[in-house]
């Protein structure tokens, strides 16, 4: 069998996935370019997007980003965020005033605090089903024993259905296989420092995992330019990790690739 | 009234302690036929006939056991009231016709409570209180319209209910039944007596409406289905619930509202009762969409209904609703986008809890603690609040997720006192500080919270780009100990 009939295959495979009326998937930009180009355009709109932490302290950094995703996603429509309730004990409640300061008015947020992991999905998946909304967010806590692999595509033939993309930040989970269309792990990255060495803007060290679609295993550091609410590429300037904080502003250049090293801290 | 136990054969009698001695409070029909009467001493009746099944009141029980009558007889009519301690009262306008007719009514009603072993007497009457007069002191089963006064001439005086003294004093008088006083003037009896007891005269003529309370509201609306036949599959009842829900939807529409809160109540044959309560977040008067969410509320419960023998009556009211013009869809879709989002919100409220789907709304303080406040979703539905605008080029000066309460974090390194922390511990891992900016300090809220320290804010990030929200707990002193630090939040 050829490449292209596979191609072929896999198009009209996914076609059907898609249910019977062919929902063109359109996509929406990241604003940076070099992650619009990795995903040829963008990020899709009917899908499932699974956003995994590099550490247990990387959490609010990958809720952040899937926040920012459905800022992006969204366009200025309203937004359904379930959460499991250990979610906010461990990592800190959803606070409105912060979604503000990131470009996610609270006046077109609704927040569900579902109790387990079945409610989470359930939930998720009911939101998902609703075409009016910019975007789902769901978080459910670890692995529960209701995300298998038939739950997950549940979700993501919900999302296709209404082309509400779903965002899923998996806090304290590892990634395993699942019907996500793209897979991300986010690790907080330093932020260009601001005068008087105070922190700078949102940023992160973003790495896709996973894109049915595409290469992956690529990493990017992005910073979130909410005046504009795009992810910014930074080019460049970078200060490293290992630097003493009084020396900040070093030049060191970001290495591509390499998504091996799970537990390692990446030398950046 | 007494649910008659079997075990003995005995006479019953129930007893209570009045004034130092046990009086008889209520005695079975055999007791009755053996020449015993209520308020007769235990002493006076034991010597009449030794053997005895004697019990003692429970005056909690008998409530409770009315209270459940009353649970049932909810079937027959929405508004039941309690007529403490041995009476219920139905509002059956508008009801007969169900049962065909009132002897009907009156007969299966009568029927269904001697199946349940109870002694009971029952009358209908225009008015309340002449119904009751007559029930517990007159022979007669049902009053024609407009007949009360007539009906009730022949009672004796105590049917009023008067103070003893009262009834008395107006046996005393000479009059001894309802109609002697009512051939004459009131106005003597109510400057002797008081206007209550005029009242009380008037009222059992039916001549004056008493102040009816109803155990439970009666709905704006309500439609029913009886069966015949008991029915128990869920399909056959989300079945009925459909059709009831378009036939009220319909009524509510001619009326021009919406229902805010709906709900259904499966009758099981055996006297249980099952109420599914379903509130929206706008006036709704959509079948579809309420048979959606009666599955919801149904998927959640908890212990899944059980129809046992089955259900013979499905009752759906609407207690409550509000007005709703005319459904026209807007041109642009916004407001069909609108209501599929508040539909949404109902729904997640209907399975999870309203309290579990939430928004927030901005509050006017300067206290981060406060600066938002979580409100059902579902009853407040999407406006366009005014959250304050972050200033351009700024970053994000507050976190996304807050602790609540603050975590205590320990200071391992610090430059100045005053100033940010160089390394701190949390969770029992120690954090380089790389960057920091503040402090931001806010003062407590002091007449809201008096005891509470001005608090220093710092916007910290760690060498490996984690970004906190830290404070001091008030100021450095000579004496004392030092302040504590806490964790605030993450950002983003």
């Amino acid at each position: 069998m050829s490449k292209g009939d596979l191609e072929a295959l896999r198009r009209e495979v996914s076609r059907l996935e898609r249910g019977s009326s062919p929902v063109v998937s359109e996509r929406f930009s990241t604003g940076s370019a070099q992650l619009d180009a990795a995903l040829r355009g963008g990020l899709s709109r009917g899908a499932l997007h699974e956003v995994f932490a590099a550490q247990t302290a990387d959490e609010p950094s990958a809720s952040g980003f899937a926040v920012m995703l459905a800022v992006r996603a969204s366009a200025k429509r309203p937004v359904v965020w379930v959460r499991q309730d250990f979610a906010g004990i461990e990592a800190g409640e959803i606070y409105a005033p912060g979604l503000a300061e990131l470009g996610l008015s609270p006046d077109r947020l609704i927040v569900v605090r579902a109790s387990d992991g079945p409610s989470v999905l359930r939930a998720g998946e009911e939101a998902a089903r609703c075409p009016p909304l910019g975007a789902v967010l769901i978080e459910p806590w670890g692995a529960p024993k209701a995300l298998d692999l038939v739950a997950s595509r549940r979700l993501a033939l919900a999302a296709a259905r209404s082309n509400v993309p779903l965002f899923m930040v998996r806090a304290g989970a590892q990634p395993e296989p699942s019907a996500a269309l793209t897979r991300w792990r986010v690790r907080a990255a330093l932020s260009t420092a601001l005068e008087a060495d105070a922190p700078g803007h949102p940023a992160f060290n973003v790495e896709l995992l996973r894109d049915r679609a595409g290469a992956a295993g690529r990493n990017w550091i992005v910073e979130w330019d909410r005046d504009s609410g795009i992810f910014k590429d930074r080019i460049g300037k970078k200060r490293s990790a290992t630097d003493p904080p009084s020396l900040s502003g070093g030049m060191v250049s970001v290495p591509a690739g390499g998504s091996s090293d799970e537990g390692s801290r990446r030398a950046v | 009234m007494r649910a008659r136990a079997e075990p003995s054969e005995l006479p019953l009698v129930i007893t209570e302690k009045v004034k130092g001695a046990q009086r008889l409070m209520a005695i079975c029909p055999d007791a009755k036929r053996a020449g015993l009467a209520a308020g007769m001493t235990l002493a006076d009746a034991r010597a009449r006939i030794p053997d005895l099944w004697v019990e003692e009141m429970d005056a909690r029980a008998d409530a409770a056991l009315l209270d459940r009558i009353a649970e049932d007889c909810d079937r027959f009519s929405p508004a039941v009231m309690i007529d403490a301690p041995d009476g219920l009262m139905l509002d059956i306008t508008g009801c007969d016709h169900l049962f065909n007719g009132e002897a009907e009514l009156r007969r299966i009603f009568s029927q269904r409570m001697r199946r349940a072993g109870l002694h009971i007497r029952t009358v209908i009457a225009d008015a309340a209180d002449a119904a009751r007069a007559l029930a517990r002191y007159g022979r007669t089963a049902i009053v024609a319209p407009g007949e009360d006064a007539t009906a009730v001439r022949s009672l004796p005086i105590a049917a009023l209910g008067l103070e003893e003294s009262d009834r008395l004093a107006i046996s005393r008088a000479g009059l001894k039944t309802i109609g002697s006083l009512a051939d004459r003037p009131s106005l003597p009896f109510a400057a002797r007596f008081g206007e209550q007891m005029t009242l009380r005269l008037r009222r059992i003529q039916g001549q004056a409406e008493p102040p009816l309370n109803p155990r439970r509201a009666i709905p704006t609306l309500w439609v029913e289905r009886r069966f015949p036949e008991p029915i128990g599959r869920v399909e056959d009842v989300e079945a009925v619930l459909l059709e009831l829900g378009q036939e009220a939807c319909l009524s509510l529409g001619e009326r021009r509202e919406g229902g805010r809160v709906f709900e259904a109540s499966l009758f099981r044959a055996d006297g249980a009762i099952r109420r599914l309560v379903i509130e929206t977040g706008r006036p709704m008067r959509d079948a579809r969409t309420l048979l959606r969410l009666f599955r919801e509320r149904l998927d959640a419960l908890a212990d899944p209904i059980d129809p046992g023998f089955g259900f013979d009556l499905i009752r759906l009211a609407v207690p409550h609703a509000d007005p709703l013009d005319a459904l026209q869809p807007g041109l642009d879709g916004h407001a069909v986008e609108c209501d599929a989002i508040a539909d949404l919100a109902d729904r997640l409220s209907t399975r999870f809890g309203a309290d579990r789907v939430i928004r927030f709304l901005p509050e006017n303080t300067h206290d981060p603690d406060r600066a938002a406040r979580a409100v059902s979703a579902s009853f407040n539905p999407m406006t366009s609040d005014v959250w304050p605008s972050p200033e351009a080029e700024e970053p994000p000066l507050r976190p996304i997720q807050m602790f609540d309460p603050p975590q205590r974090i320990h200071i391992t390194m610090a430059e100045v006192p005053d100033g940010p922390p160089r390394k701190f511990n949390w969770r029992r891992k120690e954090y380089l500080v790389a960057l920091a900016e503040g402090p931001e300090r806010i003062a407590p809220e002091w007449w809201l919270k008096p005891d509470a320290l001005t608090r220093d804010y710092y916007r910290v990030e760690d060498s490996e780009g984690r970004r906190f929200w830290l404070f001091r707990a008030g100021f450095y002193s000579q004496k004392g100990p030092p302040p504590g630090w806490f964790m605030h939040g993450i950002f983003a």
